[in-house]
């Protein structure tokens, strides 16, 4: 356990009002269009006959056209929610309670696979982590691009072949035509990932759901995946839900980032709110163990211990046992969600007014400057080609 | 078929008589522990040979980390492997404390070699033994070397090493899916360094975890590298990380290294196109960087014109620092290095 500095401040008293300062009501942007609007959703699992809750009480607007980013460790729940989006809960999953209302219909109520056809896959499209695991291994890339046109869109044979090629060009598969029949192993694991979102694109999903899909890739295909999804997301204007473990490339892709631990949405904000003023300690300590941020002299700083297992019932708020800054309230009482600006809000006793003023650790405060001169390495070399540009001007 | 002739390197080797350590007979403490000169490595598919490593010119300093970059099917994997003999090497010659250590050896050479040099796996899940627990797991090394006196002995290695890598004794007695990712990975290290060894190949042992573990395990092994001044060699594709742990970086790129440095010259004065562009894929956690900034693709046929009558090599550019070029792309990169002092300066 996390020794905190913090433990013995004193907000535990009974008549003190708690809840002061907390929010009400999830407060929602009125400049955008709201394309899925998530309340009170409760997510459980049966195993062996015990009943655990893997989601508590998550409440999260998404915005039409905007990339949603769902960061937290391996555990998090973030799969799994996202999973309740398109009914692929594994079957001993349930809803316990809560709404997610998506066009007009509260999606949370449906049971049988008739009902979820024309969402899954049509409307709300997944790409997954392992790009082979995703793809038929004994059917041709081409039939499987083709498949889809032919089921949800109602093609001939030769009309979803056309299409499907076409597809593979916007996603940059080099001589499309040729590599409509090839099998999925021989494509590299760029190229398949890209053969996964051409069966995305195949029926103009209104909402995207990528679920780690750089993470089993390198660094360079990794910034060319990122790149393809936001140019095709700029076409076809859907909405992305971003699930991931990096940071590094939240920054890159996100409009709004919700910070997910112990399966509850712990900061939710835009991406400036969330990178520059961060308010959970939990946030913090992601923010911190980038090895981005490290200077080669000092360890870097991680988070100690694990994640909370589902088994047991949490109390009080989930984070506090890892946590440098709990305060005794934290192991007693679950945290409200506090609101620090009109897109910004963090389920953490450290925004109440009783609790103490926390300084933040040294690198957030600097991230900015850090990130700054890690940059500048980078935009040096701009600056060369920009500097030889202007030579031959002269 | 004529006798293969003996190597240069095999023939100026100092005997060791029954019970000294042949590594030991020949070390001199200032050179480089392992050297490898003109190394070809291939592999057969069907009947086909397919080169993957070629004429590969390498040094890892005594108690140094070098990290070893490159994308996937870069042949990095393939070098680590091949010095500790997993894979053959077709060509050229690896040489440990100057003793070769490639191709064919004596038996007891190859046995001895394999108590200093050890292995951090990728994949923590795949590489520990499904039905094996951990007290076996970690004392396999021991057992097969006979590196303890008795039972007492080797339960009390075993629960020191668990100790230094932040796991509790209990737990030996577990297997290794009860534990979660970081974990397991602590259990390969631990593995590994149970044998002490004087060398530790770790092959991408951080990119299957999730980013605030990989934070944890790199303490770790930069740890024990300090505690006990031994020799990492450090696979990897990310830049960041390798910035972070090495002393040295070795970008490579179809088996060849194109650009050789200490990690802090190599992203002060990076040259080589590719190692530019594994730079500019690196994520930067602050959005208003990262969403302004610009990827550079590299595409070896656009970015060199190389000529049959000048061919690259991988040339010493500035003390330290090697980059492979032919002599037109030579006299750029001293202008470029210029360019930058004088920038640097001003």
């Amino acid at each position: 356990m996390a020794t905190s500095k913090y433990r013995n401040q004193p907000i535990n008293s009974a008549d003190l009002n708690l809840e002061l300062g907390a929010m009400t009501e999830y407060p929602t942007d009125p400049n955008e269009e709201v394309v899925m609007s998530i309340r009170n959703l409760n997510v459980g699992f049966t195993t062996r006959g015990k009943k655990t809750h893997v989601l508590r009480d998550i409440n999260l607007d998404i915005y039409k056209g905007k990339t949603l980013a769902i960061v937290g460790e391996s555990g998090s729940g973030k799969s799994v929610f996202t999973k309740t989006f398109t009914g692929m809960l594994d079957s001993n999953g349930f809803i316990s309670s809560g709404s997610i209302m998506f066009d007009g219909q509260d999606i949370a109520k449906l049971t049988s696979h008739k009902e979820w056809q024309p969402i899954r896959g049509k409307k709300i499209a997944t790409i997954f982590q392992d790009p082979m695991t995703s793809l038929n291994p004994l059917l041709t890339i081409g039939y499987q691009i083709s498949e889809v046109l032919i089921l949800h869109r109602g093609m001939s044979k030769e009309e979803a072949k056309k299409e499907a090629i076409s597809l593979l060009e916007r996603v940059k598969i080099p001589n499309a035509a040729q590599r409509y029949d090839d099998y999925p192993f021989q494509f590299s694991g760029g190229m398949r990932q890209r053969a996964v979102i051409a069966i995305a694109l195949a029926c103009k999903p209104e909402i995207l759901i990528c679920d780690e899909p750089t993470t089993a890739l390198d660094v360079t295909v990794q910034s060319q995946i990122i790149d393809l999804i936001k140019d095709l997301q700029k076409e076809y204007g859907w909405t992305t839900i971003f699930i991931t473990h990096d940071l590094g490339v939240v920054a890159n892709i996100a409009d709004n980032v919700a910070v997910m631990y112990g399966g509850q949405i712990v900061e939710y904000g835009t991406i400036e709110d969330v990178f520059y003023h961060p308010e959970h300690p939990y946030t913090w300590a992601l923010l911190c163990s980038l090895p981005q941020l490290g200077t080669k002299d000092e360890p870097l700083s991680y988070i100690k211990g694990n994640p909370p297992s589902f088994g047991s019932e949490i109390i009080g708020d989930a984070f506090a046992p890892r946590n440098e800054y709990a305060m005794n309230i934290d192991f007693v009482k679950e945290p409200p969600a506090f609101k620090v600006s009109e897109t910004h809000w963090a389920k953490t006793w450290l925004l109440s007014p009783y609790a103490p003023k926390v300084e933040k650790p040294k690198v957030i405060q600097e991230l900015h400057e850090r990130m700054k001169i890690a940059a500048k390495e980078l935009a040096r070399q701009e600056g060369d080609e920009y500097a030889e540009e202007t030579k031959v001007g002269e | 078929m004529p006798k293969k002739q003996k190597s240069e390197s095999e023939l100026n080797l100092k005997p060791a008589t029954e019970e000294e350590d042949i590594f030991e007979v020949n070390k001199v403490e200032e050179e480089p522990i392992v050297k490898m000169r003109d190394v070809q490595i291939a592999y057969k598919v069907g009947n086909v040979q397919r080169i993957v490593v070629n004429h590969l010119n390498l040094d890892i300093n005594r108690g140094e980390i070098l990290g070893l970059v490159g994308e996937s099917g870069s042949g990095k994997t393939t070098i680590g492997r091949a010095i500790i003999r997993i894979n053959k090497v077709s060509g050229g010659e690896i040489t440990y404390n100057n003793v070769p250590i490639s191709g064919k050896i004596p038996r007891k050479r190859e046995k001895l070699l394999k108590t200093k040099i050890q292995m951090v796996f990728q994949d923590p899940g795949d590489s520990l033994n499904d039905r094996a627990n951990i007290d076996y797991i970690v004392s396999e090394g021991l057992r097969a070397y006979h590196m303890y006196d008795n039972e007492k002995d080797r339960l009390e290695k075993v629960e020191d090493m668990m100790a230094k890598v932040g796991l509790r004794s209990e737990f030996l007695s577990r297997y290794p899916h009860e534990f979660s990712g970081g974990q397991r990975q602590r259990i390969g290290i631990a593995r590994a360094m149970i044998m002490n060894p004087e060398l530790v190949i770790a092959d991408e042992p951080i990119s299957a975890l999730d980013v605030s573990i990989r934070a944890q395990i790199l303490n770790l092994i930069k740890e024990f590298q300090q505690e006990r001044k031994m020799t990492v060699l450090f696979i990897a594709h990310d830049l960041s990380v390798v910035r972070y742990i090495s002393d040295r970086i070795a970008v490579i790129y179809a088996g060849k290294i194109v650009e050789l440095a200490s990690a802090n010259r190599l992203f002060e004065a990076p040259l080589h196109p590719y190692t530019k562009s594994l730079l500019t894929a690196v994520p930067i956690p602050d959005p208003k960087v990262e969403k302004k900034k610009k990827i550079l693709v590299y595409n070896p046929r656009e970015a060199h014109q190389y000529s049959k009558y000048d061919p690259p090599e991988l040339v010493e550019i500035e003390p330290g620092h090697f980059v492979r070029c032919d002599k037109k792309e030579k006299e750029k990169y001293e202008e470029e290095l210029k360019r930058l002092g004088d920038s640097l300066n001003a």
